[in-house]
């Protein structure tokens, strides 16, 4: 029985890290097709059908490319810095649950790797260490752009990371718990995104601010820091931090499915028919997927539609809009939640008109501010 | 038992080896990581006695977000090679300071000195966030709160610290 056990965290484990690995190779071929789509082009379409084997030769030339270390450079902490981006951008997701407990062959299978009961703690620790990889390959290559871009994606990382915290701290009121499955259990007849929609909004910007993707992909903006922080990589150190990249966009995208919009479960109105995860137990995991590729399309179609922002304007953002509204994201869900034994009716309708009103506030304030800065120029 | 001892003196040789580390690097960047080290073989001993919330608390405040800044502000100030004169004059608070804590603990140990306010017999569910939470909140709340206001005095004397002072800037 007890190796039985080790065998199942072995392969799901082992499946865990292949689906990724895989999967990043395939996002990068959706992220240039669905690019070139919105561009009037046709991207990638020469290796295979549809350019299906483009991944495959991209992997092929990346590992015969010759790999250089400075000569000025860091040795140590310049092969490093690469794993420990890597590692925690694969390890994230251990705690994400992808379906309800299986029946197979009267096997219980459960269809997570670990359960813990600190579950969204864990996300923001392993989230956190990512920081060094970026850090320390910028500093150790020795090359005044790749340490501006290091420091850059240090000083937006810890600054949106409060946000991204806040608006975990909004699941964790909403479920009453830490625990992952809990919390996609609580969404059974509502999902998060829904009864907190500000709680969403924030959480999905501060996430595209943590991964380093436009329009917050400072790092690594190419017109003022040539590549930032992995200018002086090349060959398959260089592959790692663009495996590390798709990796966590994979990562993050089945994160904030599961903490703001559902996770494996159905939409909430399908509950109780045959379409609902707990009656048929294998649309879990399917479910799940949609899920993430939806959110990845909306990743690329936010990098398509918008240009960098510029990068004090991006502190101002993350500090001056984005934490004061998560902190109003978390009074008002603890609020709706304590005023819950008077009337149901101010969790279930309170929350979401609060939330929104905060929401649109915050825009209008943006707006307001930045309209006043365009009239003082004239 | 025996695995979890081995377990523990593995890990006792990295935290002591990373602790020492820190204090011998040249380099003001390799000390931050010692400590980095340091701060996560401190959440594996954590984990050991039973308390994932506090492990996870741990990475994420002390190895995540504040070893984050100091390296920040070392890489900002380029002062990775700085080097601090020590001279007997300047250090010798700080080897009385350790040699009294020093004591301490070996007086601790060798007395058995029992453990005050958490009862010694707490169990795995009694660190599961919602316990944990349930004492901050009843039996340590005035602790609690004390560190909250602290922590928001500190706050605003950053912000008044970094204010920039309009009169001067002559806009």
């Amino acid at each position: 029985m007890d190796w039985v056990k080790i065998l199942e965290w072995v392969i799901k484990g082992f499946a865990l890290v292949m689906i990724l690995l895989t999967g990043f190779a395939y996002l990068t071929w959706y992220e240039r097709k669905l690019l070139s789509r919105m561009q009037v082009r046709y991207g990638p379409n020469r290796a295979g059908k549809f350019g299906l084997l483009q991944p495959i030769a991209d992997a092929v030339k990346l590992i015969f490319k010759e790999e250089l270390i400075p000569d000025q450079a860091e040795k140590i902490l310049f092969i490093v810095a690469p794993i420990i981006t890597v590692v925690p951008a694969i390890v994230i997701t251990a705690t994400v649950p992808w379906g309800p407990d299986m029946q197979i062959f009267g096997y219980t299978l459960k269809p997570y790797i670990a359960d813990i009961d600190v579950g969204v703690l864990y996300i923001t620790a392993i989230a956190s260490i990512a920081v060094y990889g970026i850090v320390l390959a910028g500093w150790s290559s020795n090359n005044k752009y790749a340490t501006l871009g290091g420091l850059r994606s240090t000083a937006q990382m810890v600054s949106y990371e409060l946000a991204l915290g806040l608006s975990f701290t909004a699941v964790i009121l909403l479920s009453g718990s830490m625990r992952m499955i809990d919390i996609v259990n609580a969404q059974s007849d509502l999902w998060f995104a829904v009864l907190q929609p500000a709680g969403a909004v924030v959480f999905l910007i501060a996430t595209l601010a943590e991964l380093n993707r436009a329009p917050f992909d400072m790092p690594e903006a190419e017109q003022e820091l040539t590549a930032g922080y992995h200018v002086e990589y090349s060959g398959m150190k260089f592959a790692l931090f663009f495996m590390a990249e798709y990796s966590k966009m994979i990562a993050i995208a089945s994160i904030a499915a599961t903490v703001f919009f559902g996770g494996y479960r159905e939409l909430w109105f399908l509950k109780d028919t045959i379409l609902g995860v707990d009656q048929t137990p294998w649309l879990g995991p399917l479910y799940l997927l949609v899920k993430i590729l939806i959110l990845l399309f909306w990743m690329i179609w936010v990098r398509a539609t918008l240009p960098r922002i510029r990068y004090d304007r991006l502190m101002s953002f993350g500090w001056k809009a984005m934490l004061p509204l998560s902190l109003a994201v978390v009074i008002v869900s603890a609020a709706g939640i304590a005023l819950e034994p008077i009337n149901p009716l101010f969790k279930w309708v309170g929350i979401p008109l609060a939330s929104t009103f905060v929401g649109l506030m915050t825009v209008g304030i943006i707006d307001n501010a930045l309209r006043r800065k365009v009239y003082a120029s004239h | 038992m025996t695995g979890e001892l081995i377990l523990f003196f593995v890990l006792a040789l990295i935290a002591v080896t990373t602790a020492v580390g820190m204090l011998v690097s040249k380099n003001a960047v390799y000390a931050a990581l010692y400590l980095v080290l340091n701060f996560a073989t401190v959440a594996i001993f954590y984990l050991m006695l039973g308390s994932p919330f506090i492990a996870l608390s741990q990475v994420t405040v002390y190895g995540g977000a504040i070893m984050v800044l100091f390296l920040f502000v070392i890489m900002l100030l380029g002062a990775e090679n700085i080097q601090a004169e020590i001279t007997l004059q300047k250090a010798w608070p700080a080897i009385v300071l350790t040699v009294a804590l020093l004591g301490l603990m070996i007086w601790m140990a060798a007395t058995q000195v029992p453990v005050v306010g958490l009862s010694a017999e707490s169990t795995l569910a009694d660190a599961a966030p919602q316990p944990l939470a349930f004492s901050l909140f009843s039996t340590y709340l005035l602790p609690f709160e004390i560190t909250s206001f602290l922590l928001l005095v500190a706050m605003i004397g950053a912000i008044v610290l970094t204010k920039q002072d309009k009169k001067g800037s002559g806009k």
